[in-house]
């Protein structure tokens, strides 16, 4: 990849250099081939690609550390002011050890995993100094623990100390993390991807908490991500890896508003943007002016417009929400929620995690069946749980779930997995369904070969395509999708919201889309309706609501949405 | 169109896995088991095929003078020959063991899969009468129920069935509860699966891995608890030939003939070994495909 990439002029020293960085398999596969990067203090540098690009590798490596059946090959890393002048690379594992943590620290991707569950955090906090040999004494490194807890904005009372990690939200528990790698006052900071799994609200948080403490201490950042509105937010520099190549850096700036390389290109346009202004992928926003779902740029897509109507205005209302309450024990989970959907209208329903907009999709799937009020369907009544309705109202209403990695049996077949809403409602014959499964998984473009697959062969997105397929197969009136876009990557994601569009389009079924991903479900639906604490606190289409966000938690929320 | 498709880009080809059974027999422990278990139980299923032409006797034939070294391995406190009864001893054994350890898998199985898939007063019932069971030591159970019913075969294979069915519930139950919180299980829910398909199709394939370790476990016990209830005078009466009986009629002998006591425990030994082995390595080569793998 000859790409035109100038260095910009440096003015300071650099803390860490990767040169020409190589790494291999142990059976002689090269998964990077010839990695350069420099760290500069106080600057953060982010590590962009998808997954299998080879980022977090190159992110290991900078702590001297390969993951398990990789080696490394060629290329040399220095970190300044460590004393020694060769590559680290070069040292024995004992002496990286020591430089792991003290000198270089990393931030892993799930706080949630990493922190012990069974250590207070003030304890775990204090155990990093202990090892590194931190401070003198142990009031000392008590002292540095309080410190660092209150650097990273958590409250540092000892009280607070002796919380255990799961006493924490996700957010803190991600902040505890950052202290713990920032205890030992490190000159570089590796962070794989530390933001993915928090709602927008914390994410800004905790990207606030990692931007300030890079710039007051002086310390390198190397922060590993797919998401690129977040580099946008937090990073000075980027580094744009594809396939274990670097094939575009330069200032953050520079590359994401004139990006040079054409998978910059196609990166930025797989993401979504709040105002909607650009595509993903090859879908546009739904706006005010194009409120019909489908692909405006083909010419099927301008014909089906003309032959049908508006779906706003088709058949009135397919599902009707009336006072629909919840409760576990005495917190309130769903307090009175009154909402409607037309046929062929998509709706996303937004709120941060505990706002009860999981539980609410649930209620109207059918799988919880202890709540009080009243869901409708076309007219008539749902009963609690899906054991309780009819089969027909089963197979109306569809749901997918969050996580493709556990919504398929690993030891079942695609097609025995996706074939079982025909089992239970159908009268079709073994061979007859996989007539019909074949075709569910043509609709969301996987081939035939994928039948006789188990999920373990296949990558997330496609494990996700199976599961809508699953969802597809009765041909639903409704499909409920639960924040299905959330364990995927950008561009994953971006087909999938471009898969649902289309399908909706073809089969003019309502959804329900229930996300925290404000940009990206901008692209899908008409209407939203905003949640929070079990109300919901804004309605209305999404343009309206976007724009003129008539409550205070709406505006809050929009507020902390990173955008390029 | 290639960011769209970019998993199929990095990944260009899905890793067909090879099957369980591949990593199974690929591990060296798994081939050392299957060799060791094969070879004794060769040995007691064809062993009283081969009597009397082998050694000249049949199992209850008197062969001379009692611990007397007659014949290839002398013989036991009856003067019967130790090497016919030896090779006739074992299959009564390992049938009994089987079908014991079968029942309680079952039983077991069942009750584990249920009380954790159910939860609730289902839960509390099946699993509250599991610790009254576990209160009474197995040995004394069997014994005071073969006290009351007889040594027949049937009581022996049914109490020590029942006896193992506890211990398994307890453990299918914690296997069971990691898999009932998937969404694949959520999913079947929702299509109102019916609830026994339920557990068939989606909990037990998922729990294999820790049921196969039980079931070496637990084979090793029932080896071990039918040859103590022979030993004991409960289990299989004599004049029937059987290992664990061998033992208990020739250890007086022990300095003078020791074969009748070393052959039976040397077939256990290795059995024993053997069936763990197995199971270990089986457990091993499904854990991979189990439910929480790596993202």
């Amino acid at each position: 990849m000859s790409t035109s990439v100038v260095e910009p002029p440096t003015t300071t020293k650099p803390v860490l250099s990767a040169q020409d960085l190589r790494i291999s398999t142990t059976s002689g596969q090269e998964i990077l081939h010839g990695v350069s990067f420099t760290l500069q203090p106080g600057k953060i540098l982010a590590l962009v690609g998808e997954s299998g690009s080879g980022k977090t590798t190159a992110g290991l490596a900078c702590l001297g550390h390969f993951r398990q059946g990789l080696k490394h090959t060629g290329g040399e890393i220095h970190l300044a002011g460590t004393g020694n002048t060769g590559s680290i690379l070069d040292l024995p594992e004992q002496e990286r050890r020591k430089l792991r943590g003290g000198s270089i620290s990393y931030v892993p991707q799930d706080p949630a995993l990493s922190l012990n569950p069974a250590m207070p955090i003030g304890r775990q906090i204090a155990e990093v100094l202990q090892v590194q040999h931190y401070g003198r004494s142990e009031e000392e490194r008590s002292a540095r623990v309080a410190e660092v807890l209150a650097e990273v904005g958590l409250n540092n009372s000892p009280a607070y100390q002796r919380r255990y990690p799961h006493q924490l939200s996700g957010g803190q528990q991600q902040r505890v993390g950052i202290a713990m790698a920032f205890a030992c006052r490190p000159s570089v900071l590796v962070l794989d991807e530390p933001t993915t799994g928090l709602d927008v609200t914390t994410q800004a948080l905790v990207l606030q908490t990692i931007a300030e403490l890079t710039e007051r201490h002086g310390v390198a950042g190397l922060y590993i991500t797919h998401d690129l509105a977040v580099v946008a937010k937090i990073a000075d520099e980027v580094v744009v890896m594809l396939s274990g190549e670097v094939v575009e850096k330069g200032p953050a700036a520079e590359v994401l508003y004139q990006p040079q390389h054409d998978y910059t290109r196609k990166l930025l346009s797989a993401v979504p943007d709040l105002a909607g202004k650009r595509q993903v992928g090859r879908v546009a926003v739904i706006t005010g002016e194009h409120p019909v779902v489908g692909r405006e740029s083909t010419a099927a897509a301008a014909a089906r417009q003309q032959l049908s109507t508006p779906p706003t205005t088709d058949g009135g209302k397919l599902l009707e929400v009336t006072g629909l309450k919840l409760s576990y024990g005495k917190t309130q989970v769903l307090d009175g929620i009154d909402f409607s959907l037309a046929k062929g209208e998509s709706m996303m329903l937004l709120g941060e995690s505990g706002s009860g907009k999981t539980t609410l999709s649930r209620c109207i799937a059918g799988l919880n069946d202890d709540y009080k009020g009243t869901v409708r369907l076309n007219g008539e009544e749902l009963r609690p749980g899906t054991r309780a309705r009819t089969p027909e109202q089963r197979q109306q209403v569809q749901y997918v779930f969050q996580s493709p990695f556990s919504s398929l049996n690993p030891r079942r077949t695609i097609c025995e997995s996706v074939e079982v809403p025909l089992q239970m409602s159908g009268t079709l014959n073994r061979k007859q369904r996989r007539i019909r499964v074949r075709e569910a998984l043509d609709q969301v473009r996987l081939g035939e070969s994928y039948l006789d697959r188990r999920p373990g062969d296949l990558s997330g997105g496609q494990r996700q395509r199976v599961a809508i397929a699953r969802a597809l197969v009765n041909a639903p009136q409704l499909l409920v999708c639960d924040e299905i876009t959330s364990a995927l990557d950008v561009s994953v994601q971006a087909s999938i919201i471009d898969l649902l569009r289309t399908l909706q389009a073809e089969t003019g079924m309502s959804m329900l889309f229930v996300t925290h991903n404000i940009c990206l479900a901008r692209h899908i639906s008409q209407r939203m309706a905003v949640l929070q604490q079990g109300r919901i606190v804004d309605l209305g289409s999404t343009d309206e609501v976007l724009q003129r966000p008539r409550h205070e938690y709406t505006r809050e929320l929009l507020a902390n949405v990173p955008t390029l | 169109m290639s960011v769209i498709d970019a998993p199929r880009l990095v990944e260009p080809e899905a890793k067909v896995r090879k099957g369980t059974f591949h990593r199974f027999i690929r591990q060296r422990q798994a081939k050392i088991g299957i060799a060791l278990t094969a070879a004794v139980v060769l040995l007691a299923l064809l062993g009283p095929l081969l009597l009397p032409w082998a050694t000249g006797y049949t199992s209850t034939e008197f062969a001379g003078r009692p611990f007397k070294p007659e014949g290839l391995l002398g013989t036991d406190n009856l003067g019967r020959d130790v090497l016919t009864r030896f090779l006739d001893g074992g299959l009564r054994l390992l049938l009994f063991a089987g079908l014991a350890t079968l029942l309680g898998m079952v039983i077991g199985g069942l009750c584990g899969m249920v009380a954790a898939y159910r939860g609730g007063w289902v839960d509390s019932a099946i699993m509250r009468t599991n610790d009254i069971l576990l209160a009474l030591p197995q040995l004394v159970f069997a014994l005071l129920a073969i006290t009351v019913l007889g040594p027949q075969p049937w009581v022996l294979v049914a109490v020590i069935g029942i006896t193992h069915a506890p211990r398994i519930a307890r453990v299918t139950r914690a296997a069971t509860l990691a898999v009932v919180t998937e969404d694949f299980i959520r999913a079947s829910e929702m299509y109102a699966v019916p609830k026994w398909k339920i557990v068939v199709q989606d909990v037990l394939p998922n729990i294999t891995g820790p049921l196969m370790v039980e079931l070496g476990l637990r084979m090793t016990y029932s080896i071990g608890a039918l040859a103590s209830l022979s030993f004991l005078g409960l289990g299989m009466q004599p004049p029937t030939a059987d290992w664990g009986l061998m033992i208990n009629e020739n250890r007086i002998a022990l300095a003078v003939q020791p074969w009748g006591v070393i052959l039976p425990v040397l077939a256990i030994a290795v059995l024993t070994v053997g069936t763990n082995l197995i199971t270990d390595s089986l457990a091993r080569a499904s854990a991979s495909l189990n439910v929480g793998e790596s993202k």
